[in-house]
Formats: structure tokens, C-alpha cells, sequence
């Protein structure tokens, strides 16, 4: 073993320093020049930042658009799902009572027009999108909270949705932390 | 056709668009032929003076492997007090704090070996240090590491009769410096524009619209994130693995993150009958390795997209499929497609909680890391493959009457004996994992533990034991997904994952490179009308039938009592 035991350590130093040490700083270099410099993408209102473009964030109120179930209270600081089996007992009481709650605040949804993103919780816990479906079947309870015309809202919904990439690969999101930006701005609560 | 299919399918169609070109490319730099990153030349000639290493200098098998094990056993004293002291170290802005004994032990291993299993989360159990210094050092040399033993293996397999099989030192590094950087600088960047972290800043904290005050956790993320993939790591920067949303933004990034993890491992396969120039014998490889990948995948995308049966019943439609540990931006078909390349190719990082998957696509997430050699991992997944290549070479050879033979060598006694101890290894090591930690569970030991076995399981019934199982086959497959609701950063799960990590990686690198390094310094027997050929597909269909009835023997019985018998409760 002696005989490779120094190279071994004179290679290990070198690696180090090409794969910890100019490897990250030439990435966090690139990324000076890409969008929010490398530092996370944020979105502003008001001049102050109201959130992380890639980061869902909780949204409870009736009056916005609902984000979807979450394990870690969408607070970045950590991130993770509900690590839930299919056949759990309990997790299945969880899901039952959400379909309740969402059924009472929004009474002219029928039981099978809930899109099953609502009820289920996401595996980052910080999901930031709805399907189209998703946000449409929120549309009359938040145009009766508001006072806004429905087709509106749905027209709202139909400019933030974000078809599949190249327009073929994957599936439609709503981004919602930009639609209840643009609910707001239509109709400040 | 549907976007989401669509979506699978084209990204397929790109690995393989990138992966044969890069074979070809892989092929040409440990032929030592001219390649287009010729200009690292200087440096890499650098280096070796600084190291004293003479990279002409032919190394013979064992030669090779003594290489190998000092330095890894460097790097593991090197990351276990890193990881222990990594409280005092710089470049810890979020303060955390340092990794207890066991669970810096458990980590130091589970990247020395290319497992991953991270009993920690990225955001608060290591520092920006430990993250770069070990974590991603670890991700590229243990990545190099299993290329590095595979290319001794291609040597021998080329020529007649050698014991020269290259230099390891010249092996590890070439594969750093051609393969893996300049691959991982490419991805890297796309992540990077695509809103993945790359900075050194720390934790942020911001109120949002509704008002509350919560954090978001960054770093130096994007460079980490595509060696994690390249390498067929796995482990992730944050928690939540490449379903976080600052780890994987975007249906882009989700492509490409698909596409990096896959391109090494099938590239290998190419490599291979370009390096060894016997193309035909590489497609035959191929088309069982892909054979394989699709009899997993398939069922698995159906199982998705069908959704879970127990909430169909509560009359919600699950139009697109299950949701639960899913994110939006993927959709399950995605999810699914992931969860079995990730599983194939011993990545182990995941898009969607596997946790949370049904449980057929369980079941194929577990056969896909039982079996192990479908792509597989950087290097060791061809190292799999060519022990079952050998067993069923003997086979075939007892079936027709004739001595088996392999590249015109004898397949003897010998290298039969450490064939079989690999392929009986992992079952030996999976089972016996989960009887000894069911066994707890069932009956009550360590009352006095700080966390009790009847804390360990976040599922009742089947799928508990099916959690248990899946953590000592991702430990055994040196994969790193898990079943992520088990309590798993605890003494008992630290220590024996710890050492099924360390035997699952060493004894599968160890014992293919002794059979190549014996068979290559056998006589060469030229081939005749009598010899059972192994690049036709008659032989392919063998090697399939081997790795199937292996892993069904091994493992059929414990799966029907995890996934199986969760199946028939739920449909």
C-alpha cells in the first residue's frame, strides 16, 4: 500500500481543488450572468421582495387562489413531502377531510371536478403551480368574495397559463404566486 | 399525442442522441486517440509530475485495485472529520451544525460509494463547505472511481492475453478532467440560467404576500446538482432532492437532469464495443439493458397515471394520475419516468417521493435496484452486467456440453466462485438487512434507544416493511433513493446501512475486475465453429433470463409481503 499512499494523497489534494474549489466558483461565476445573478430569482412589489420566483408560497385566504397541500407550511427554510403510502389509514382520513373543507368554501364545485393536486400534498411541500384545472375550479368563489366577473377571472387564468414546453413536451401549469399578483391588481382586496 | 408522453419520450430520444457520440468520445480517450479537450494535456501532465505518478506505467489487476482502495480510504478519514468538525469550519453562513459519529460516518460512505442515502437534509445537516469540499468532491472522484475500474476491465477484455491493464491514476483523473467537468460545466449552466442557486449567499428570509415570514435556503447549489446526475450520484442540495423547486425549476431542467443521469451509463455500453472493437457484442448488451428498463418502466408509468384507487373512490378524478408527493410542473407521467431511471441507473435522486408511489411502481423501483445492472451506476453498472455475463456464459456452457468460454478465455472454477459470491452477495445483504431490522420492529428491542424501533416507520402494514426493505436495497444497489418517511438518522440505521454500503460497493468493483484480470492473463483460445458466441441474441436472451431468475428467486418472497400484498389491499 506504501508505494500508492502518496500519490494517492498528492491526487486527492488536486481533485479537491478542481472539483470543490474552481469547479463551484467557475459555475457561481457563470451565473453572474444569469438571471437573478445566482442568487435565486426574486419578485418584487412595491420594491420589496414578496417572494422567490421559483418557490411556491402559501396562499389561505378565500379571496386568492389556493396553493396546494404542504408538508413543511411552504417555508424554504426546509423542504419535503408528506411521505404518505397509497393504502395509510390515516393519510387517507387527511385527504377525505380536505375534500370536505374544499367542497364547503366552494359549494358550486362538484365532488369529481377536484383536480387531485388540491388534495394531495406535494413532494417539495413548496410546489408554486396549479394545473389550469386547478385554478379554474377556484374561479366562482373567488369572483363571488370579489365581486368580479367570472369570465374574467377564467381570462386571467388563461394569461397565466404556461402551456407545455416547446408546446409539446409535459404538462400546462398556472404559476400561482404571479395570478394572485395579477388578482390584486385587477381587484385590490 | 399527449404532452406528457411526449415528454418521456422525447427525452429518451435526447440521452441517446448524446449518449452514443459520447461512447464513441469515451472510447477515444482510454485508447488514448485524439479527442477534441486535448488541450487539458499540459495540465494533466502537471498534475502527474506534482503527484508522482508515472501514467505509462501499466498497472496489473491487483495493482489496480490496491490503487483504488488507499485512495479511497483516504478520502473516507478525509470527509469523516470534515463532516464532524463541520461546525467549526468557514463557509457556514446558516450555521449548522457538525454531523454526529454515526451519522458522518453513514454519509462519508454513502458518497465515498456512490449511494447517497443522506440520513441528513442538504439545508440544515451540512455547511456550504462540507456540501462542496466532501459532498460534490465525493460525487465526481466516487463517480471516476467505478470508470476507472471499469476501464482496467475493458482492457483486459481487449487484448488476447495481458495482465497490462492501464493506470488507475491515469484512469481516475482522465475521467475527471475529460468527462466529468467539462459534461457537468455544460449542465450546470443550464441549471443555473434556468433560476437553480449558484451563489455563495446565505439563507434568505422574506415576507410573503398573505404575510407570513418564512425562509428560503440557497448556496452554491447548480455545480452540485449536475455532478449529483452525471456521476449517477443521486444525493441532492436540498431536502427535497430534484423535486425542490430551486433543484429542478422547470419541465427544462427536469429533461435535462433525466437526460445527465442516463448518458454515462449507456455510454459505457457503447464505449465499450468501441474500445473493445466488437460493436455487435455492445448492442446486444443494449437491447437486454434497454429490455429491462422498458419491462420496469411500463408498468410503473401505467400504475402512475392511473392514480390511487382509494381516492378514485372518494370520487375525485385523478385526470393526469396520483399526486401525492408530486409536483405540478412534472405531472405523474414524468414522475414515473423518473422514478425508474433513477432506480435503473443507481441515481437515486428522485423528482417525485417514491414514498408516495403506488404500490406497483414500488415494487418496480425495488426489482429495478434488486437487479441493478439495467445502465447502472458510473462504471459498476457494466461491472454488474459482466458478472451475470459470466454466469450465464457457465450456463449456456453446461446446457450445450461444451466448456464455457468468454473473449477466448476458460471460464474455470475460479472465476465462477467470485461470480457467484457477487451475485449472491446483494440478496444475502437486502434480506438479511430487513429480517434483522423487522425483527426489531416486531418485537420490541432498544426500549432504551433514543429513537425507538417503533418510531422508525412513517406507514402502517405492508408498506411499512416495504420502507424498511427499500432502505437496505437502495443501500445494497449503492442507489440513495428511498422510501424517505423512515426515521432512518439514528444509530441503528447509520451503522447497518453503513456497512451494507460499504460491502455492496467494494466487493462488485473488487471481484469483476479479479475475474477480467485472471481471464486476461489466461491462454488465448482462438474461436472456433464449437465456441458458444456472446454477441448474438440467443445469448442476450440467456443473460435476461439469468438476471430474472436470480432476482425473482432471491427476492419474491419478501416482495409479496411489502409491495404485493399492499397491492391486493388497495385494488
Amino acid at each position: 500500500m506504501k508505494r500508492y499512499f502518496f500519490p494517492a494523497l498528492k491526487l486527492t489534494l488536486v481533485l479537491v481543488l478542481l472539483t470543490a474549489g474552481f469547479y463551484p466558483l467557475l459555475i457561481a461565476g457563470l451565473a453572474k450572468m444569469a438571471p437573478g445573478r445566482g442568487d435565486g430569482v426574486t419578485v418584487k412589489k412595491d420594491g420589496r421582495i414578496i417572494g422567490y420566483a421559483n418557490v411556491g408560497q402559501q396562499f389561505t385566504g378565500d379571496d386568492y387562489f389556493q396553493t396546494r397541500p404542504s408538508a413543511v407550511a411552504y417555508n424554504a427554510a426546509g423542504s419535503g413531502g408528506s411521505n404518505k403510502g397509497p393504502s395509510n389509514p390515516d393519510y387517507l382520513q387527511v385527504v377525505k377531510d380536505r375534500i370536505d373543507t374544499f367542497l364547503v368554501h366552494n359549494p358550486d364545485v362538484q365532488r369529481s371536478g377536484i383536480p387531485a393536486e388540491l388534495v394531495t400534498a406535494s413532494g417539495s411541500g413548496l410546489d408554486p403551480h396549479l394545473s389550469p384545472e386547478g385554478a379554474l375550479v377556484q374561479v366562482s368563489r373567488i369572483a363571488k368574495l370579489r365581486g368580479i366577473q367570472e369570465q374574467r377571472l377564467r381570462e386571467l387564468v388563461k394569461e397565466h397559463t404556461q402551456g407545455p414546453l416547446a408546446g409539446m413536451f409535459g404538462p400546462a401549469t398556472v404559476h400561482v404566486l404571479q395570478l394572485n399578483l395579477a388578482l390584486d391588481e385587477i381587484h385590490q382586496r | 399525442m399527449n404532452t406528457e408522453l411526449l415528454g418521456i419520450i422525447a427525452t429518451y430520444a435526447i440521452t441517446l442522441l448524446v449518449a452514443i457520440p459520447l461512447g464513441r468520445y469515451i472510447a477515444k480517450v482510454f485508447a488514448g486517440q485524439r479527442t477534441l479537450l486535448d488541450f487539458m494535456a499540459p495540465l494533466e501532465r502537471g498534475i502527474y509530475r506534482f503527484c508522482g505518478i508515472d501514467p505509462k506505467e501499466d498497472m496489473n489487476w491487483k495493482q489496480h485495485l490496491k490503487a483504488l482502495l488507499t485512495i479511497n480510504i483516504l478520502w473516507f478519514v478525509y470527509g469523516f472529520f470534515m463532516l464532524i468538525f463541520q461546525d467549526r469550519l468557514p463557509l457556514n453562513p446558516d450555521h449548522n451544525a457538525a454531523q454526529t459519529p454515526d451519522l458522518a460516518f453513514n454519509t462519508v460512505i454513502s458518497f465515498l460509494v456512490n449511494c447517497d442515502l443522506q440520513h441528513y437534509s442538504g439545508e440544515s445537516g451540512v455547511t456550504y463547505l462540507t456540501q462542496l469540499f466532501v459532498i460534490t468532491f465525493l460525487q465526481f472522484v466516487s463517480a471516476a472511481t467505478g470508470i476507472a475500474a471499469l476501464v482496467a476491465v475493458f482492457k483486459a477484455l481487449r487484448q488476447k492475453t495481458t495482465t497490462q491493464l492501464g493506470n488507475f491514476w491515469d484512469h481516475l483523473l482522465k475521467t475527471t478532467t475529460r468527462i466529468l467537468l467539462p459534461i457537468c460545466i455544460v449542465i450546470a449552466g443550464i441549471l443555473a440560467f434556468r433560476g437553480t442557486p449558484a451563489s455563495f449567499a446565505g439563507k434568505d428570509t422574506i415576507v410573503t404576500v398573505q404575510g407570513d415570514t418564512v425562509q428560503v435556503s440557497r448556496g452554491p447549489a447548480a455545480g452540485m446538482i449536475a455532478i449529483k446526475h452525471v456521476g449517477t450520484n443521486g444525493g441532492g442540495w436540498f431536502g427535497a432532492n430534484s423535486i425542490h423547486p430551486l433543484e429542478n425549476p422547470d419541465y427544462l431542467t427536469n429533461m435535462t437532469e433525466a437526460v445527465a443521469q442516463m448518458i454515462i451509463p449507456i455510454a459505457m455500453v457503447f464505449a465499450l464495443g468501441f474500445f473493445i472493437q466488437r460493436k455487435k457484442f455492445a448492442y446486444v448488451i443494449f437491447g437486454v439493458m434497454t429490455a429491462g428498463m422498458l419491462a420496469i418502466m411500463i408498468p410503473t408509468i401505467l400504475s402512475e397515471t392511473g392514480g390511487n384507487p382509494a381516492i378514485s373512490q372518494m370520487g375525485i378524478a385523478q385526470v393526469s394520475g396520483a399526486m401525492e408527493g408530486k409536483e405540478v410542473r412534472f405531472g405523474p407521467m414524468a414522475t414515473a419516468y423518473w422514478s425508474t431511471i433513477t432506480t435503473i441507473v443507481s441515481t437515486g435522486s428522485v423528482n417525485g417521493f417514491h414514498d408516495s408511489t403506488m404500490p406497483l411502481t414500488g415494487m418496480m423501483e425495488l426489482i429495478a435496484m434488486m437487479t441493478n445492472c439495467f445502465y447502472g451506476g458510473c462504471g459498476v453498472g457494466i461491472l454488474n452486467y459482466f458478472v451475470f455475463i459470466i454466469i450465464a456464459v457457465f450456463i449456456s456452457g453446461l446446457m450445450v456440453g461444451r466448456t464455457p468460454e468468454f473473449m477466448g478465455h476458460k471460464v474455470e472454477a475460479r472465476e465462477m466462485k467470485i461470480a457467484a459470491i457477487v451475485a449472491l452477495l446483494h440478496p444475502l445483504l437486502i434480506l438479511s438487512g430487513t429480517a434483522l431490522s423487522s425483527y426489531a420492529v416486531a418485537h420490541g428491542w432498544g426500549a432504551g434507544w433514543a429513537t425507538q424501533p417503533g418510531a422508525w416507520l412513517n406507514n402502517p402494514g405492508h408498506h411499512g416493511f416495504s420502507e424498511m426493505m427499500y432502505e437496505y436495497t437502495s443501500a445494497a444497489a449503492n442507489n440513495g433513493s428511498g422510501f424517505e418517511g423512515l426515521t432512518d438518522n439514528n444509530l441503528f440505521w447509520n451503522v447497518t446501512t453503513g456497512f451494507v454500503l460499504l460491502l455492496s460497493r467494494f466487493l462488485p468493483i473488487i471481484c469483476p475486475v479479479a475475474i477480467a484480470g485472471i481471464l486476461a492473463s489466461k491462454k488465448y483460445v482462438p474461436e472456433s465453429a464449437g465456441t458458444l458466441r456472446t454477441d448474438t441474441a440467443t445469448f442476450g436472451i440467456m443473460t435476461f433470463a439469468v438476471i430474472a431468475i436470480i432476482a425473482a428467486l432471491a427476492f419474491f418472497p419478501a416482495l409479496a409481503l411489502g409491495p404485493i400484498a399492499e397491492y391486493f389491499s388497495l385494488y
